[in-house]
């Protein structure tokens, strides 16, 4: 009786730890470039840069499938990022021209009927049914996703006015310097 | 590149025509108070104060029109009695000259003061209620930075700072405000620093003076001949002295850390109109509501000091010193070499606003950018050793990590690599450009970062309604299969 289990016990100890050191040590590893790119990502699964999901898109850019500048959300800081991650050269003046948008509902065509605020990836629209709903500037990503589902094309992207804290200088235009 | 320093307390520096002869002779006049005065929520560096007035309210001189929201904030206040006739978007007093939330004013005439704007002894209240006092008056620093002053003073309090330096150096040409402060009232600025002193208990103070103001040498060491914590000391007449870090190296003769505060190496440094606005906060109870500018350059017909209510429009303190002689080319809010020029005179004078100019085109004298010639004066001129020609090249071909190292966040923007380049490249320009755009990327990270948090608080909340949800639903298949049961039996 004792030997039996005390055997077995050893048998499964034994099978257990070659086990346990067989996943560690043949482990079959995703392509670690990936996760990086997804975790730099925001994350939102908005789909403007025509992937399903920013995990697609995370494979499609480490794969060279698609370009660091597609992700309109992340803008020209992101682009930069990965560029350095993945050392390549981007261009980036297709990116300046188009004015970052955000949704704006207008309160006189809005019916209340809450699409919108489902669909949003950043819950950044609020309202109930048959209430007038409204969008928080801060947390919208100008992803359109509300401006497909809205019955009355009440909700808009539009562009981002100049606020004093967001102005930039303008670059200087001079000859070439050095 | 010069290996020795002997004659010269900082490195770089140059030596502009300093033009302040035209406004420094006359007395510090007092404006009239004009008919509208547009108060600006934001004058300081911070967040926007929030108004507490509305459209129609009857004001008093010194009521509080809006609050400071959040720890790097200032309280802004009326600066006449009156009414408060519109709380609208106006052109702000900044290099954008994009509109910012402005409450206009319409003065009643009688610049009557809200009745608890009373004297008071300040050596009978505590060190917390002195400072609080110069927090509540919202006063900001007044040579342009316009950081709360309060805040510079409780982190004082806080820290081993040990020595509070008075800035007078005025180094920017044309304008005189502080010297014309120190020569007609270095007593009221005395007194300011025996506050600032106790209050925060620092134990001595030193006030910097460029010896281009022999007058406000000798008016301040006057006023503080018994006073043996506090002595003048002059300066070099060198731009930029009236830069803080640049001031506490010639006096003290430490280098403030590239990533470090005054406060780190034992420092507070106020300038002179921010010291005599404490004087008044705390010696009478008033909130900063007027303040010294220079009304100076070549095509206005009187120039000299005066005391402007906060709001004025510009117009209307040109036309205080006399007009115009001919239409100016460019009007300049600020100094020459770090000031910026406004969009029209419709922008009213705030806290942080040392001096306005009218300038004619001979002393603007625009030229046109050349290519660099490598002579590396920019490099000898740089008062913080940097090397501005390899930033702004970096910068040109869009390379701004290149430019962070080699120190594009040491830059003061104080000009003097624009000023001294035979090729008029506007290398400060860049620098304006690339921090801005700095600035930029930085807040697309942050944005980034809390959409990130948004995603995961909304996967949150659609797990919890879909688990609610279901356990709602197995809920009512077991009530129901309660009920058969009942039923049944």
């Amino acid at each position: 009786m004792l030997s039996a289990v005390m055997s077995l016990t050893a048998l499964g100890l034994s099978l257990g730890f070659i086990l346990g050191y067989a996943a560690k040590f043949f482990k079959v590893e995703a392509a670690p470039i990936v996760e990086e790119i997804e975790m730099m990502m925001p994350g939102s699964q908005c789909g403007q840069c025509g992937y399903p999901g920013c995990r697609p898109a995370a494979e499609a850019i480490a794969s060279g499938a698609a370009l660091v500048t597609i992700c309109p959300p992340g803008g020209r800081a992101l682009a930069e990022q990965l560029a350095e991650k993945l050392n390549v050269v981007i261009d980036l003046s297709g990116m300046k021209a188009e004015a970052p948008k955000i949704a704006r509902v207008s309160e006189a065509t809005c019916i209340g009927c809450a699409r919108c605020a489902k669909k949003c990836p950043t819950d950044a629209i609020i309202g109930a049914q048959k209430q007038i709903h409204v969008v928080i500037r801060d947390a919208c990503i100008g992803c359109g996703a509300c401006v497909e589902v809205c019955p009355t094309e009440c909700l808009q992207l539009h562009p981002i006015a100049a606020t004093i804290k967001s102005w930039k200088w303008v670059k200087p235009d001079a000859p070439l310097l050095a | 590149m010069k290996l020795f320093n002997f004659h010269k307390p900082i490195v770089g520096g140059v030596h502009p025509i300093a033009r302040k002869a035209e406004s420094n002779a006359l007395p510090i006049n007092v404006m009239p108070m004009p008919k509208r005065l547009y108060v600006p929520v934001q004058q300081h560096s911070g967040n926007p104060a929030v108004p507490e007035v509305d459209v129609g309210d009857r004001v008093w001189k010194g009521q509080l029109l809006a609050h400071g929201q959040g720890n790097i904030s200032a309280p802004i206040h009326s600066p006449t009695s009156g009414t408060v006739i519109a709380i609208t978007p106006h052109t702000a007093p900044h290099p954008s000259g994009l509109p910012i939330l402005t409450i206009v004013i319409e003065s009643d005439g009688e610049d009557r003061w809200l009745d608890n704007v009373m004297p008071i002894d300040p050596f009978g209240m505590s060190a917390e209620q002195m400072i609080d006092k110069v927090g509540q008056a919202g006063i900001v620093g007044m040579g342009g930075a316009t950081f709360p002053a309060v805040v510079k003073l409780r982190l004082s309090r806080r820290s081993k700072v040990h020595t509070f330096i008075i800035n007078g150096g005025e180094c920017e040409p044309y304008m005189t405000c502080d010297d014309r402060l120190m020569r007609e009232r270095p007593e009221q600025i005395v007194d300011s620093i025996r506050i600032v002193l106790h209050a925060t208990q620092v134990e001595r103070a030193l006030i910097g003076i460029e010896d281009n103001k022999p007058e406000a040498i000798a008016a301040m060491r006057l006023a503080c001949r018994h006073r043996a914590d506090i002595k003048v000391v002059a300066v070099p007449a060198l731009y930029p002295m009236g830069s803080a870090q640049h001031l506490i190296k010639t006096l003290m003769g430490v280098e403030v850390p590239s990533d470090g505060r005054s406060a780190d190496v034992g420092a507070l440094v106020h300038n002179i109109g921010t010291v005599y606005a404490i004087h008044k906060a705390v010696r009478f109870g008033q909130p900063l509501v007027s303040r010294v500018i220079t009304v100076s350059g070549g095509v206005v017909k009187q120039p000299r000091n005066i005391e402007v209510p906060i709001g004025t429009l510009l117009s209307d303190v040109f036309e205080f010193a006399g007009g115009f002689e001919q239409a100016p080319a460019r009007v300049v809010m600020g100094g020459p070499m770090m000031g910026y020029v406004v969009p029209d005179l419709n922008v009213p004078v705030v806290k942080g606003t040392s001096g306005i100019l009218a300038l004619t085109a001979k002393e603007v004298s625009e030229q046109q950018p050349m290519p660099c010639i490598r002579c590396g004066s920019c490099v000898d001129a740089c008062p913080c050793g940097l090397l501005p020609l390899q930033m702004a090249a970096h910068i040109r071909s869009d390379k701004l990590d290149k430019a962070t190292e080699f120190g594009l966040v040491d830059c003061i923007a104080c000009g003097c690599c624009s000023y001294v380049c035979p090729s008029h490249i506007p290398l400060v320009q860049y620098f304006n450009y690339a921090k801005s755009e700095l600035a930029d990327q930085q807040r697309a990270i942050h944005k980034n970062e809390e959409t990130k948090k948004l995603v995961e608080l909304r996967k949150q909340r659609l797990d919890r309604e879909a688990a609610e949800k279901a356990a709602a639903i197995a809920k009512r298949k077991a009530d129901a299969a309660r009920k058969k049961t009942e039923k049944a039996s």
